[in-house]
């Protein structure tokens, strides 16, 4: 936890300190890179040789047959990808992905980001309170919130409906309400996290800036838009990313709540979609074929968003 | 995934001269000598006549009654070979794919013997995990009377991998005091059957009158059989799918007429499986229900002890009986094994007449000889029907390796639950479906 509210509260820092400061790194030709070298191995190891692997699996024929020597392992050139963009499925799961995720980053980012702002303007122990119970969130493993969220939401033994007297109504019979659903545990997990965040950095703006707002006669609102925000960007740039990134990839909701995908997968999201290939029915290479395609949408859209933001001036 | 996304975001934070750097280094490594996945080799070298043989069995419900009989086989099978040491390991039934499929990769774990599901035979064989022992099993007196259907479920093209140890049935439950008080027969046919579900759960709208699942495919099955449909027709070793056939199309839509408000509402039965309509059964929410001889303990532990009988599913003519699937596991020998001809005696010994009486007698399995299948329907009328319901001719899935991959990415379930969500036609539905199997069929071959 130190870990993460230190992290995004040191870039804080930038646009107050070293805003258009002189560039530090490529001063010194090689020396840099010799300190980073034990680093690089190690980001090496973990990241690039599994990235290569994937990548290498992706264009050969490997399932079962070919892992226990039942068959030979063979070259297959962009075959899993002709064959995965072929299947109208893949698209379909796809879009679901890329909106579904949408949906979970917004509404995660104003859930955090209002909560942040209320726990500046409450008192020490509603503070505390909200603090533990979004903690409390936090530190629950997705597959226990999930399995209490079916149970919350089951048709027939469910407190929330008998609440909101919506009778046997099943949740995850259709496909918006499972998808609703699923959006509301993944933002109940990771609103937390954009809570602690965007709290520390908004304890982080200086008071003076603030004081001379208010004595401008600037409203709420026009703090927030004109002095809070744009000190705040860079954190909101890192936890944007960060749930762009976590919403793109989940898979134990989906998992668990709609039990595998959905009826007839109507909630198969890209990963759960790549379990399914590439662990249920043992076709490893088609499932890393989906693994390379969602690591390129996850680089392109961070290149992109990163792109945007170097335009305008802002150093991360 | 929490662990990633935080290395991702760092990654990010570290700046994008880092992940030019990053990517030079990805080059550099793929410029470098390619490491090839692994594969590993499952064949054996040596065939041992001492030492000790592992062996992975279920472990069941109630495990208790079939470690003892697997103990007196063992201990059988120990007089006869002296200075052998047997390993039995029971493994959880839920993480039985995970346990096999690494026992095919590292065939040094690996055991000699195992237990697995019938429907996973030609897949098992295309993974090169399973030995052949046609020779064997050929020249074994007790294998003569072997049930033509749980020969077929260890057959892959003419070959035989391993010994059937038990089948399993599916028939009609159905609640006695339910049909009494609403005064209504045992249904004999097909759209009696129909009608009498959907009569039950007008007179009690809390009962499913027949409980059907969107996700039971070995329920649905007998629908399909009993119309004349058929999975897959073989022409010359390999498969075509004809569920989209003209019979086949009857038997869906007669079974996914009972998804419905009339019987079994869609928003609560298309996601249910054959143990969820099961537990609805035993705890008293269905009226009828597709059970196995298997689910028969689960149905005694329930609320509805005493008060159900069971009969064969009926089939399209009045008084016949619906195929059924014939389910069930079978045991075999390693290909990675280094002590074949003991392991074979083993086999025999585990899967032998007298071990699958006693196991009958201990844990409800029915025998796959047909001798040893009529002794014990004559010592226990429970499960007369099933045997019965054997007797008109079970069906087996096709024995093609692409069954197990059709059966993984739940082809059939995603076409049920697509024709009683409304989101299909019949027509449509198990066009794709018949799409997507002879796309499986054909990578497998």
């Amino acid at each position: 936890m130190t870990n993460r509210t230190d992290g995004p509260a040191a870039p804080a820092a930038g646009p107050r300190g070293s805003r258009r400061g002189p560039r530090r790194a490529g001063e010194g030709g090689g020396t840099p890179w010799l300190y980073l070298a034990p680093a690089l191995v190690v980001l090496g190891g973990l990241l690039v040789y599994p990235i290569y692997q994937l990548g290498l699996i992706s264009f050969l024929e490997y399932t079962q047959a070919q892992v226990s020597g039942g068959e030979l392992t063979t070259f297959k050139g962009l075959g899993n990808y002709a064959e995965l963009f072929g299947d109208s499925q893949f698209w379909q799961v796809l879009l679901a992905t890329v909106v579904f995720a949408a949906a979970c980053v917004l509404a995660t980012l104003a859930v955090g980001c209002a909560l942040a702002v209320l726990l500046t303007r409450v008192r020490a122990v509603p503070r505390l309170a909200l603090m533990l119970a979004a903690l409390g969130a936090w530190a629950t493993p997705a597959i226990t919130g999930s399995t209490v969220w079916v149970f919350l939401f089951d048709p027939d033994h469910g407190p929330v409906n008998r609440l909101l007297g919506l009778g046997d109504f099943s949740w995850t019979y259709g496909r918006y309400s499972a998808f609703t659903l699923v959006l509301l545990e993944v933002v109940w997990c990771s609103f937390p996290f954009v809570m602690v965040t965007v709290y520390a950095g908004i304890r982080a703006v200086p008071g003076e800036v603030l004081e001379a707002a208010s004595l401008d006669g600037a409203s709420q609102w026009r703090t927030w838009r004109s002095v809070t925000a744009p000190i705040l960007r860079p954190i909101l740039l890192v936890v944007t990313i960060q749930s762009v990134i976590w919403d793109f990839k989940v898979f134990t909701q989906i998992y668990v709540m709609t039990n595998g995908g959905g009826i007839a997968g109507q909630n198969l999201v890209l990963n759960v979609y790549a379990y399914q290939k590439a662990f249920a029915s043992s076709q490893y290479s088609l499932g890393s074929a989906i693994g390379v395609v969602m690591l390129l949408i996850l680089l392109a859209v961070t290149l992109v968003y990163l792109r945007l933001i170097r335009r305008r001036g802002e150093e991360l | 995934m929490k662990l990633s996304a935080r290395t991702a975001a760092r990654t990010v934070a570290t700046g994008a001269r880092t992940v030019a750097a990053i990517a030079a280094l990805a080059l550099a490594g793929l410029t470098a000598t390619a490491c090839a996945p692994q594969t590993s080799d499952t064949s054996a070298t040596k065939d041992e006549k001492s030492g000790t043989l592992r062996v992975w069995l279920f472990q069941e419900v109630g495990n208790k009654p079939k470690e003892q009989v697997v103990d007196a086989a063992v201990a059988a099978f120990g007089e006869k070979h002296r200075g052998t040491e047997v390993e039995i390991e029971y493994i959880p039934v839920e993480t039985r794919a995970q346990r096999i499929k690494a026992a095919f990769n590292d065939p040094k774990s690996a055991p000699d013997l195992v237990e697995y599901g019938n429907t996973d035979t030609a897949g098992y064989v295309k993974d090169g995990g399973l030995a052949e022992v046609t020779e064997e099993f050929n020249a074994w007196d007790e294998a003569k009377d072997t049930d033509p259907t749980a020969r077929r479920s260890v057959t892959v093209d003419g070959k035989i991998y391993g010994a059937p140890l038990f089948v399993g049935v599916r028939a009609l439950y159905y609640r006695t005091d339910v049909f009494e008080e609403l005064g209504i027969e045992v249904p004999d046919s097909q759209a009696g059957l129909i009608s009498t579900a959907k009569r039950i759960h007008k007179a009690k709208p809390d009962l499913y009158g027949l409980a059907v699942g969107g996700a039971y495919t070995y329920g649905a099955m007998p629908f399909l059989w009993a119309n004349g449909g058929e999975l897959a027709e073989e022409s010359g070793g390999t498969y075509k799918s004809a569920v989209n056939s003209p019979a086949a199309r009857k038997g869906i839509e007669a079974y996914t007429s009972l998804f419905g408000d009339d019987n079994c509402p869609a928003a609560k039965c298309a996601s249910m499986g054959g143990n969820a309509t099961v537990t609805a059964f035993a705890s008293g929410r269905a009226a009828m229900a597709i059970g196995g001889d298997f689910s028969h303990a689960a149905v005694e532990a329930g609320s509805v002890k005493g008060k159900y009988a069971v009969v064969p599913l009926p089939g399209v003519t009045p008084g016949s009986v619906a195929p059924a699937f014939a389910g069930g596991n079978n045991i075999g020998v390693l290909r990675s094994s280094s002590h074949r001809t003991l392991a074979v005696d083993l086999l025999k010994s585990l899967t032998g007449k007298d071990t699958q009486a006693k196991l009958f007698d201990a844990m409800g399995f029915l025998p796959t000889y047909t001798d040893v299948l009529a002794d014990s329907a004559k010592k226990e009328p429970f499960v007369e029907p099933f045997v019965k319901t054997l007797g008109a001719g079970a069906k087996f899935v096709p024995a093609s390796p692409g069954w197990a991959q059709i059966d993984a990415s739940l082809v059939l379930p995603t076409m049920f639950q697509e024709i009683v969500s409304g989101r299909k036609d019949v027509a449509a539905a198990s066009d794709e479906a018949a799409k997507k199997m002879d796309a499986a069929f054909a990578s497998a071959s």
